[in-house]
């Protein structure tokens, strides 16, 4: 699909559904109005920290290519395949709220999610741990005879990791079906892609391991989407790992503790963001198939920012989870070591309440 | 003046006998080491004496003679039976293993059960890691404890915080990860040290090393089916060396809990793994050198979370402590321990800890008797913990 929504070969345009089309468009409106509004509130010191999706936002069509069953492993910046998937709104504003809802019981910095009943493993920090983990996880699917594979994704930074080295190689010598997807942005974080490699990008290192590879257009919904489903085809009928290398542009900050306008020029990214939008491209394939207005358009962003905001500020309201959660789940049990370190804790809250704010902790 | 010095070291040189097996003859009548160890269970009535596995004589009291790796084997081969889900892999674990501990696992339970990775410890631990948080059970096996470093971040950031940061959503349950440590006899840098210390800082893992092949069995059993991530220190000198009639029935020993080896009166003596060994011998020629004096002996099992109650209770009944590792003594498990005796047993308490350990150099190949904490050194710290 050019800039202009048009299929460049017709027999590449998935072809799904009015309906589907249409929610994989308002998925990526609703995770940019989302990324706008917790951006700002970072600024104003309401969550301590965000990660915007802005220019990767038609990742989403990774996610349209999945089945529910295939467990995702993410880097970060892959809260389309939770949008796609059903996430709360709430559930998203809890975890970056860390209130007494989120499933994560605050524990984890903001954009951290993670969903059991969404098969979206919990994200964490450390660059690049995940990419070894999905492959031993699609083993484990292999094992089991389920009709499902993993897909792991991880910026073109996180790929100099030694973990990319060690899980590409493991998936491909034990045949897992794992579908690697590698978000090449252009950045890590100030480290632009020229000081990240040498060789041709991420795709050219697949081959290398004896895997099939394929380098998409990241700013195209659908060429990520067709990649991903054959990728995925492959992976579970094959039993084997496939790579995938999405070349697109990040285009806002690393996160709100970078300011990149200290590494890269302005002018760039506004050109990038004008003129190779993914949420632009995909509207006007809407509108040449005549299935998105301007006033359906003006409709939909004002309808999910009433929502976003509404469940914003009720997640602002709630209070934190109780402080017993501290000590739970280091361990499926307390240890004797824990319970007593709960206990002095509790014991110096009594002694020192002036010091501790109580009411903002759900109760135990 | 130098070369001709250079020149009488040369003839001396070779006059020098050179070997790691030798040791000086001392006629103080104590037989050093595993083989006179009468802690190993010799005889089939012998390996039911014990609380925690009196009851199974009832049910199922055959035995079969074990070394340590035949254990770990035999557990391991309880486990893929007792658990479809579970899978053995490492660096040559489908051949048996560089320590033979895999053998015939490949063969009766197929490759895709017990398979080789390839050469990558960080690869290894993040399979492990992956597999066991879709629910199955991963036994993995970094090849000698000195080379698990590579896997630090999968272990400490990534499996040790899988439950907690998930908000318990999530987690790797199924995880054990089984590795040779500690001394050998010629090991070197890189194939005897202990880092079950830099494990210890860290919240979410279980960390477990047997002294004995039916300690071996019972305890990697229980960590393969612990629900939390578990490192397994094997000691390796123990593989071959440690014999004993080991129950052939599916059985499980308590992690978080010590055993007291031997009732005393004057003074704790504590440690892990082989070094229970060389602490056996100290005791038994601090009894023998000191006519009257009682030592309790207690093996730590698991290393973490340790056994705060069993040990306070024998220091409290003591009022002395001995505590001896093979690893280097700054911030080492005996550190911990210390500090936590002289908090709980303060007015318990009638001498200074004592700590025994490897020394603060990086573990060395021909130096290793002057090294390890032997039981010349064990025997001193008892010594001046009585005198004190």
């Amino acid at each position: 699909m050019d800039h202009t929504g048009t299929v460049l070969i017709p027999e590449h345009d998935p072809n799904l559904s009015k309906d589907q089309v249409i929610q994989c468009y308002k998925n990526m409106l609703f995770l940019h109005t989302m990324d706008g509004i917790l951006y700002d509130a970072q600024r104003q010191g309401r969550i301590s920290f965000y990660m915007t999706h802005y220019g990767e936002e038609a990742m989403i069509g990774s996610a349209a290519a999945l089945s529910p069953e295939d467990v995702v492993f993410g880097q970060y910046r892959e809260a389309f395949m939770l949008v796609h998937r059903g996430f709360t709104l709430d559930e998203f504003l809890s975890q970056c709220f860390s209130n007494e809802l989120d499933l994560g019981k605050g524990r984890q910095m903001p954009v951290h999610y993670g969903s059991k009943r969404l098969n979206f493993q919990t994200i964490s920090s450390p660059l690049g741990t995940q990419i070894p983990q999905a492959a031993g996880a699609a083993y484990a699917l292999k094992m089991s005879g389920t009709n499902a594979c993993t897909l792991c994704f991880f910026g073109e930074g996180a790929a100099s990791e030694g973990d990319f080295h060690a899980g590409l190689n493991m998936a491909a010598t034990l045949k897992c079906p794992v579908v690697f997807f590698c978000r090449n942005n252009g950045y890590a974080i100030s480290t632009p892609s020229s000081e990240q490699y040498k060789g041709d990008g991420i795709a050219s290192r697949g081959i290398g391991y004896g895997m099939d590879t394929i380098r998409v257009d990241g700013n195209d919904i659908w060429a990520i989407y067709n990649a991903t489903k054959t990728a995925r085809e492959m992976a579970i009928k094959e039993q084997r790992p496939v790579l995938i290398e999405a070349m697109t542009y990040r285009i806002g900050h690393h996160s709100t503790s970078d300011d990149s306008t200290k590494y890269r020029d302005r002018k760039e990214v506004e050109e990038r963001a004008k003129f190779d939008n993914p949420i632009t491209r995909l509207r006007r394939y809407m509108e040449l198939k005549d299935w998105w207005t301007q006033e359906e358009e003006d409709d939909y962003r004002k309808q999910i920012k009433k929502d976003i905001l509404k469940s914003f500020s009720a997640a602002e309201k709630r209070k934190k989870p109780a402080i017993k959660h501290l000590f739970t789940d280091v361990y499926d049990e307390l240890t004797p070591n824990l319970i007593q370190q709960q206990k002095e804790l509790e014991e110096l809250i009594k002694k020192y309440p002036e010091y501790y704010n109580l009411d903002e902790f759900a109760s135990n | 003046m130098l070369s001709s010095l250079n020149k009488t070291a040369k003839v001396i040189t070779p006059v020098l006998r050179r070997s790691y097996a030798t040791t000086q003859q001392v006629n103080d009548g104590i037989q050093q080491g595993v083989a006179y160890s009468q802690l190993l269970k010799r005889k089939p009535e012998d390996s039911f004496r014990s609380p925690e596995l009196a009851h199974m004589s009832a049910i199922n009291s055959e035995t079969r003679k074990m070394n340590l790796f035949q254990a770990v084997n035999d557990a391991m081969l309880l486990a893929l039976t007792t658990d479809e889900k579970a899978v053995v892999f490492g660096e040559d674990v489908s051949f048996g293993g560089v320590f033979r501990a895999t053998s015939g696992l490949a063969e009766q339970f197929g490759r895709d059960r017990v398979f080789n990775t390839p050469l990558t410890e960080q690869g290894i631990a993040g399979f492990a890691v992956g597999m066991a948080s879709v629910g199955h059970t991963a036994i993995a096996e970094i090849q000698f404890a000195d080379y698990i470093f590579p896997a630090f971040d999968q272990i400490v950031n990534e499996a040790a915080k899988f439950r907690y940061r998930s908000g318990n959503q999530f987690n790797v349950g199924g995880l054990t990860i089984r590795s040779p440590s500690s001394a050998v006899g010629h090991g070197g840098h890189y194939h005897s040290q202990s880092p079950e210390a830099f494990f210890t800082h860290c919240p979410g893992l279980k960390i477990v090393t047997p002294r004995s092949p039916i300690q071996a069995k019972g305890l990697l059993l229980a960590s393969i089916r612990d629900r939390n991530p578990i490192i397994f220190f094997e000691p390796k000198i123990l593989y071959r060396a440690a014999v004993e009639e080991v129950p052939v029935a599916d059985y499980e020993l308590p992690l978080g809990k010590a055993e007291v080896l031997k009732k005393g009166n004057d003074v704790t003596v504590l440690g892990y793994g082989s070094q229970i060994y060389v602490l056996e011998n100290a005791i038994q020629l601090a009894e023998k050198k000191m006519p009257g004096l009682s030592c309790e002996l207690i093996d730590l099992r698991t290393i973490m979370p340790w056994d705060v109650e069993t040990v306070v209770q024998s220091v409290k009944k003591t009022g002395r402590l001995v505590i001896a590792h093979e690893a280097p003594k700054n911030a080492g498990v005996a550190a911990e321990i210390a500090t936590t005796v002289m908090e709980h047993c303060f007015l318990n308490l009638e001498a200074p800890i004592q700590r025994v350990c490897g020394w603060d150099t990086p573990f060395p190949l021909v130096f290793e008797k002057l090294y390890v904490p032997s039981m010349i050194r064990c025997f001193d710290a008892i010594k001046t913990a009585v005198n004190y």
